[in-house]
């Protein structure tokens, strides 16, 4: 993804600064700088579109709801013909479309009538697209809306497969699953997953997460568990059914 | 010595503490009060409970005795579900060792960290949850309050509303004109009232099937939309209508004794109007001043704290954290992570990163299911989106029953998560 910013570590677990103890655990990044994107977009936008409350088509589009939106969507604007056929192929404004078209928008839309030579700084396309993000749909109102931040990426060597899962972290981390999986082990409705054999509950969360099997709720669910977490999982579930 | 009753309740209490005295002689197990037994608060009472195996004294301070979910409210009224089912008490939450007051919390006085029950009396803590759900904003549909929920029923808070709205359904007169008045961002649910159309529309259907159905929207738009309409096209055609704000959604008036809709100054006359108000936090929040200009509470993205109190956290509907819709789902997680921090805080069991997720079904017709859904993560500013799901248009008839059945497994899930 062409939107890269800094995911912060919080260094406080080593350093011992005293802190709130949340603030010790990495968070999500945010899209970049809402307030900053604002003069990126005055600067680099405005003076072909308009964004926010009462805006409308001048040379180019308005920019509300862009997320989400297909391609050359708005029926009472001109769009240039490659726009179109791009909206018909299936193209929708996400964070990563947008920010590849307002990187370079011919490498994205070869014949975009969209003249601008692009924008090469990574941080200020991060402003510039958190800030565009604000008049847009919002998660809370429209849970399918485009995601307003970055997922904390966990990159974890191939050796730490074959960890021993932590239980106790597994009983915490259970608690999003026994939400639908119940802990009797109850297969109604939702699969029971009470005394899996550690190694296939590993392997089929994987497969989650590489979305090789294909449920989108368990792809979404194992796409933040990172292996550790997927083995505490593993000993917990194993575990519960043998007490 | 005559042993009267308060002379006897103090004796009692005190032998009981004496026996169950910690190492350190004069310390008292840490105090948790909880007001709201819903997904939130009864989630995170019985948790703390739980895990903490009687470590923490934990108090759950609920009016009713039995507990109706808002989910699945709406397949009650389009006759998939039991008004029985959706019922639950509060028995398995007391056994985990939680101390249950069915009353009312009337005031939170933060400094002498006690709250006020309607009773008279006062229960202190050392940690304060409030979860109370939503109120309605007065005066935000011109001509409704809350007197006259039975003429037009908001039905917004499961229970005995969703009965009456169900009645006037079934003794509509052939043909009439069911109309919503549907609420303004951000309200409880941002599905439920279109799965409500779709419920009422299937009622209609089978019993009234000349019926319409009118939406008065002051919305551009909402979630799952295309999936509904889609559906409503397929099952229903020809029987609902909206009026977005477009077209004067955002301009309605009711008249409750004359039955009549004004929109955008047109006189509608409704046989059946489910009004749902705007929303707000339940007004405990706003008596224990946690609560913002919007109305609503804000709290800290990694910990749902409130921004008011260090010492009170605030859960569910009730809270301002970001993009976590409002969702007896999105309550029941944020109660998980809320239950890790106070136990870490108060006996200092391990503390693990918040984890937030949602997921919302909605059923359209019989078999015909769809699903909504997003993990969360605290940034510092708030609980943020990283990644979202929904249901595709266009769907096999099979994937659709598949995500119905999935629902009704999470429905058990999760009652089973707070009251089994």
């Amino acid at each position: 993804m062409g939107v890269k910013v800094k995911l912060r570590l919080v260094l406080t677990f080593c350093i011992g600064v005293a802190l709130t103890p949340m603030q010790a655990f990495s968070q999500a990044a945010p899209i970049g700088d809402a307030s900053a994107g604002s003069d990126v977009y005055r600067r680099e936008c405005a003076s072909c579109h308009q964004i926010g409350e009462g805006a409308v088509h001048r040379i180019g589009p308005h920019l509300n709801r862009i997320f989400d939106r297909g391609a050359g969507s708005h029926s009472d604007f001109r769009y240039s013909d490659a726009l179109l056929r791009q909206g018909r192929d299936g193209l929708k404004w996400d964070l990563r479309r947008l920010d590849a078209y307002i990187e370079n928008p011919r490498a994205l839309v070869s014949g975009t009538r969209m003249s601008y030579r692009g924008l090469s700084d990574a941080q200020r396309r991060a402003d510039l697209i958190a800030y565009m993000r604000v008049y847009s749909d919002q998660p809370q109102n429209i849970p399918e809306a485009s995601p307003t931040a970055i997922m904390r990426e966990v990159d974890l060597p191939e050796a730490v497969l074959a960890i021993e899962g932590d239980i106790e972290y597994g009983e915490f981390l259970s608690s999003e699953c026994t939400t639908c999986h119940q802990r009797t082990g109850s297969d109604a409705g939702i699969p029971g997953i009470v005394g899996w054999p550690e190694e296939d509950f590993v392997v089929a969360m994987h497969a989650y997460k590489q979305k090789l099997r294909p449920h989108a709720v368990m792809q979404s669910v194992a796409a933040r568990l990172d292996d550790e977490e997927i083995a505490a999982l593993a000993a917990y579930f194993r575990a519960i059914a043998r007490q | 010595m005559k042993l009267n009753r308060r002379r006897f309740l103090g004796t009692a209490t005190l032998a009981t503490a004496a026996l169950s005295a910690p190492a350190v002689l004069g310390q008292t197990r840490p105090r948790v009060v909880v007001i709201g037994g819903g997904s939130g608060g009864g989630t995170v009472a019985r948790y703390i409970a739980k895990d903490s195996d009687g470590a923490v004294d934990v108090t759950l301070i609920e009016p009713s005795r039995r507990y109706y979910t808002c989910y699945f409210s709406n397949l009650y009224l389009g006759g998939f579900w039991e008004y029985d089912a959706l019922g639950h008490d509060y028995g398995n939450i007391a056994r985990t060792g939680v101390n249950v007051i069915h009353d009312w919390a009337v005031g939170v006085d933060r400094d002498a960290k006690t709250v006020a029950l309607a009773s008279g009396e006062s229960v202190p803590y050392d940690r304060l949850v409030v979860a109370p759900g939503i109120d309605f904003v007065e005066g935000s549909v011109p001509g409704w309050n809350v007197s006259q929920q039975s003429l037009m029923p908001h039905a917004y808070k499961s229970g005995t509303q969703v009965q009456l709205l169900k009645h006037q359904i079934e003794n509509m007169r052939e043909g009439g004109l069911f109309v919503m008045v549907a609420p303004p961002n951000p309200y409880r649910c941002p599905p439920g009232p279109g799965e409500r159309i779709s419920m009422v529309a299937h009622m209609l259907s089978e019993s009234n099937p000349t019926a319409k159905i009118l939406i008065v929207d002051p919305k551009e738009n909402y979630s799952k939309q295309a999936l509904f309409e889609e559906g409503w096209e397929r099952h229903y055609p020809g029987m609902v209508t909206r009026i977005g704000p477009d077209f004067g959604g955002a301009n309605v008036e009711v008249r409750p004794e004359s039955m009549e809709v004004v929109i955008d100054g047109e006189v509608e006359q409704a046989d059946v109007c489910n009004v749902i108000p705007a929303q707000k936090a339940g007004k405990i929040a706003e008596l224990a001043g946690l609560t913002a200009d919007s109305g609503w509470a804000p709290v800290t993205p990694a910990d749902m704290r409130s921004r008011m109190d260090e010492n009170v956290f605030v859960l569910g509907d009730a809270s301002a954290q970001g993009d976590m819709p409002k969702s007896g789902f999105s309550a029941n997680s944020q109660a998980k992570v809320v239950a890790n921090v106070i136990r870490h805080e108060l006996t200092g069991s391990r503390l693990f990163p918040a984890r937030y997720s949602n997921t919302c079904w909605s059923l359209i017709a019989t078999d015909d299911g769809v699903k909504v859904g997003a993990n969360y993560e605290p940034t510092d500013e708030k609980i943020a989106s990283v990644s979202s799901f929904i249901s595709q248009t266009g769907e096999d008839a099979d994937l659709r029953r598949q995500t119905y059945e999935e629902s009704i497994g999470w429905y058990n899930g999760i009652v089973a998560d707070i009251f089994g």
